[in-house]
């Protein structure tokens, strides 16, 4: 196959790509440059929009020996990803851009422009396996559990997958970083990318308060506490917070008992942040749109509820056993493990076993009702 | 890739040296002589520098010690911006304009920026008319709202990006009647067009050696003896007291070489270069009947022989090159990259092109080693490549 490998200048879309030539593939690799003004140099653990990254990435295709050429989505990355997480933000909810870009940009821009130019397939380093089923495509989790990015993969549709190539799934980190040395490729013990790639500094509060300042509704707002309704402190925006967030809160007045206290509710219209102990965090419902199917899709009024249906609620979280109902374009998702702190605007991913069924945008969640409080739990989001 | 015969149409960026710069560098680099030496090897190095020297200038009409080697056409164009406007400001503090050309190099736009951010430069770029060319009433224009303020003018023989050949002269003389020095950058220019130093009147002029078949890493400032520069590199003061570093003997060499060869045959080399760019353009006209030639019409003389600069609507410029290149065709979109990504050519966009336009465009441009098998080439892969590239612009 002709395959574009998507390649940010670290490790693993450096051993992806490599890892396609020796597949058999005629490979070329693309550096997409997704930051309208990119920084000279990392600076620790940020992102893949550097200047020095995309040098990285050159060299990397170098040494496999592969054609290299740099690709301008910034428009579109700017569009679809960066205005998509101050507009969730701005809505009280906490957005995931990484799963935003593979949806929008590395397997639609990015892949329909490959397509086009003549290629059959998008390669990148994601830690996922892609398994032909009977005609049927299926996604599942790579074998290193740690690394999985299943999760960020979970809005990838069928058409997605099948022209997609992740080549590191059934390797672990280790493994990658010791097979990039031996391959000679200098990024073999780059440090792994963890932040938000277009917040140079990793400040994403001071960066929202820049790019967002007092739009509407994202204004300041009260503090308030969960069980008493009192005013504990004001705050400036409401972009600061997430739920189950504990640090960060500045509130001069400890709790009663002593014990600290959580974002457990924001409100965007009003502004108020909610706050409470840590067990008022439980989730046992929760509700998404945005409905993406990974492979085969599955009718509305289909009840997911076998002993494997898991659901995962963000990057690297736990799995939770749990029923789920599927709607038009929603999921009813009842938790048989209690969730905590679940921030809407992140993606519900629906497993079953290792395989990923599909996945939605968290709208509500249902908190546990609380033990001896008077009513049921309040609904966030 | 089948790297057996590519198809080289990129020699505005960098074109093949030729056998006698090959031959004039390689010879030195066997040699041992720094050139500021006093002792026997010293001398010999010194000689091939002075020799070097004087075939330039006699190449370039101008005096031997008029030429300051560099490293490059981007030295050249800073050591002649930056060092004429401190050496003009300190005669006169009130000479803070400088007036450019909207559609200079970025070896002349940055520098010229860099002024304005830290040294109170006031930089005036002033319009060119649809083919690029240099709007002299504009320019005139800009120059007489206040004479005395204007530190110095740049603008270049030749655009690199189109082709347009600039109205040198009449900047010239304009500059003349108000006693102000011009300075251009002629990188693209020699051996493609005639470049008399003397008879152009200019103050100081940019030249490259990669560009004519000489070495990368090397060129010159031709300037005024008569005109004073603030160095911009301090150390043993070896050309002029205006430009130190220790000097690249066997690239100068190979620099001299290629610059006495391309002037040389300036005129027949041109001939050549024309027909087969007005065939290039041609051909691709044929297979791609709205492409748009941007730049002068060839047929007035008024455009680089080797140049052809299209755009191709509803193309990326930069799907395109990579489709060509994967059919061994190598160009250019013409624009400078920065941080990899193409920016939209400030060139065209002043030229009155829409963003879009901008994007849809490549460069093609002919040198010495360029056959009509380059140009049927192009002619035999431009119609299925533009097809590709309109469809992933879908």
């Amino acid at each position: 196959m002709k395959v574009v490998a998507a390649m940010s200048g670290g490790v693993d879309s450096a051993v992806a790509a490599a890892r396609a030539v020796e597949a058999g593939h005629e490979v070329t690799g693309i550096h997409l440059a997704l930051s309208r003004n990119p920084q000279s140099y990392r600076t620790g653990a940020r992102g893949c929009c550097t200047i020095e990254d995309a040098n990285d990435a050159r060299r990397a295709a170098d040494v496999i020996g592969i054609p290299f050429y740099v690709w301008d989505l910034s428009d579109r990355f700017h569009t679809d990803v960066v205005e998509d997480f101050m507009d969730t933000y701005a809505a009280g909810q906490t957005p995931n851009p990484c799963l935003r870009c593979n949806e929008k940009i590395k397997f639609a821009a990015v892949l329909d422009r490959a397509l086009a130019l003549g290629f059959d397939a998008v390669a990148t380093g994601h830690y996922a396996t892609v398994v032909e089923s009977g005609g049927d495509i299926e996604l599942h989790r790579a074998v290193d559990g740690a690394k999985d990015q299943s999760y960020v993969l979970g809005v990838l549709d069928d058409r997605q997958l099948r022209h997609s190539l992740f080549p590191l799934g059934d390797t672990t980190k280790d493994r990658v970083r010791e097979e990039a040395a031996r391959r000679g490729l200098l990024v073999a013990d780059k440090p792994d990318s963890h932040d938000i790639c277009f917040v140079a500094d990793g400040d994403n509060v001071g960066w929202l308060k820049e790019k967002l300042g007092d739009r509407a509704p994202n204004h300041g707002g009260e503090i308030r506490d969960d069980a008493t309704g009192d005013v504990l402190g004001r705050h400036d925006g409401t972009y600061g917070f997430t739920i189950g967030q504990r640090r960060g809160l500045r509130l001069g007045r400890p709790a009663p008992d002593g014990r600290p206290r959580y974002v457990l509710d924001i409100e965007p219209v009003s502004g108020t942040v909610t706050v409470g102990p840590r067990e008022r965090l439980a989730v046992d419902r929760i509700e998404g749109d945005r409905l993406r199917w990974c492979g085969a899709s599955l009718p509305a009024g289909t009840v997911l509820d076998g002993d494997a249906v898991t659901v995962q609620l963000r990057a690297h979280g736990a799995e939770h056993r749990a029923r789920v109902a599927v709607g038009d374009d929603t999921l009813d998702v009842e938790l048989l493990d209690h969730a905590d702190g679940i921030a809407p605007g992140q993606a519900v991913v629906v497993y079953d076993g290792t395989r990923v069924i599909g996945s939605a945008t968290i709208t509500r969640s249902r908190r546990v009702a609380a033990v001896g409080a008077p009513g049921v739990g309040g609904v966030g989001g | 890739m089948n790297d057996t015969r590519r198809v080289y149409l990129d020699h505005a960026a960098t074109t093949p040296m030729t056998d006698v710069a090959v031959e004039a560098l390689t010879t030195q680099l066997r040699e041992v002589g720094n050139a500021s030496s006093l002792h026997a090897a010293g001398r010999r190095a010194r000689r091939i520098v002075e020799e070097s020297r004087e075939t330039i200038a006699q190449a370039l009409g101008c005096r031997p010690g008029e030429v300051v080697y560099t490293s490059g056409g981007t030295e050249a164009d800073n050591l002649a911006l930056k060092g004429l406007f401190w050496s003009r400001r300190a005669e006169s503090p009130r000479r803070t304009r400088i007036l450019a050309s909207a559609v200079e190099h970025h070896a002349v736009l940055d520098p010229l920026l860099w002024l304005e951010e830290h040294e109170q430069a006031e930089v005036e770029l002033v319009a060119v008319d649809g083919a690029g060319r240099l709007d002299v009433d504009a320019l005139r224009a800009a120059v007489e709202r206040d004479p005395d303020t204007v530190a110095l003018i740049t603008v270049m023989w030749a655009n690199n990006e189109v082709g347009t050949l600039q109205p040198v002269a009449d900047v010239v003389a304009l500059a003349a009647e108000h006693g102000i020095p011009v300075h251009s950058d002629a990188v693209q220019a020699i051996g493609a067009v005639p470049v008399d130093f003397a008879t152009s009147g200019v103050d100081a002029l940019a030249v490259s050696g990669h560009k004519v078949g000489g070495p990368q890493g090397v060129g010159a400032l031709v300037v005024r003896r008569e005109v004073s520069l603030t160095p911009l590199l301090h150390g043993g003061g070896q050309e002029r007291d205006v430009r130190s570093g220790t000097l690249d003997v066997p690239a100068i060499a190979g620099f001299a070489a290629a610059v006495e060869e391309a002037v040389k045959h300036q005129a027949e080399h041109a001939a050549r270069l024309t027909v087969l760019r007005d065939r290039l353009v041609d051909t691709v006209l044929v297979e791609v009947p709205d492409a748009v030639l941007n730049g002068p019409d060839g047929a007035d003389g008024n455009r680089l022989p080797g140049n052809a600069h299209l755009s191709f609507p509803g193309c990326e410029g930069d799907s395109l090159l990579m489709l060509l290149d994967a059919r061994g065709i190598e160009c250019s979109t013409g624009s400078a990259c920065s941080a990899g990504v193409p920016q939209p050519s400030h060139v065209l966009l002043a030229m009155g092109r829409s963003e879009e336009e901008a994007r849809s465009s490549l460069r093609f441009s002919l040198g010495h080693t360029s056959t009509e098998t380059d140009v049927d080439a192009l002619a035999a892969a431009i119609g299925a490549c533009v097809e590709r590239a309109r469809a992933a612009r879908a």
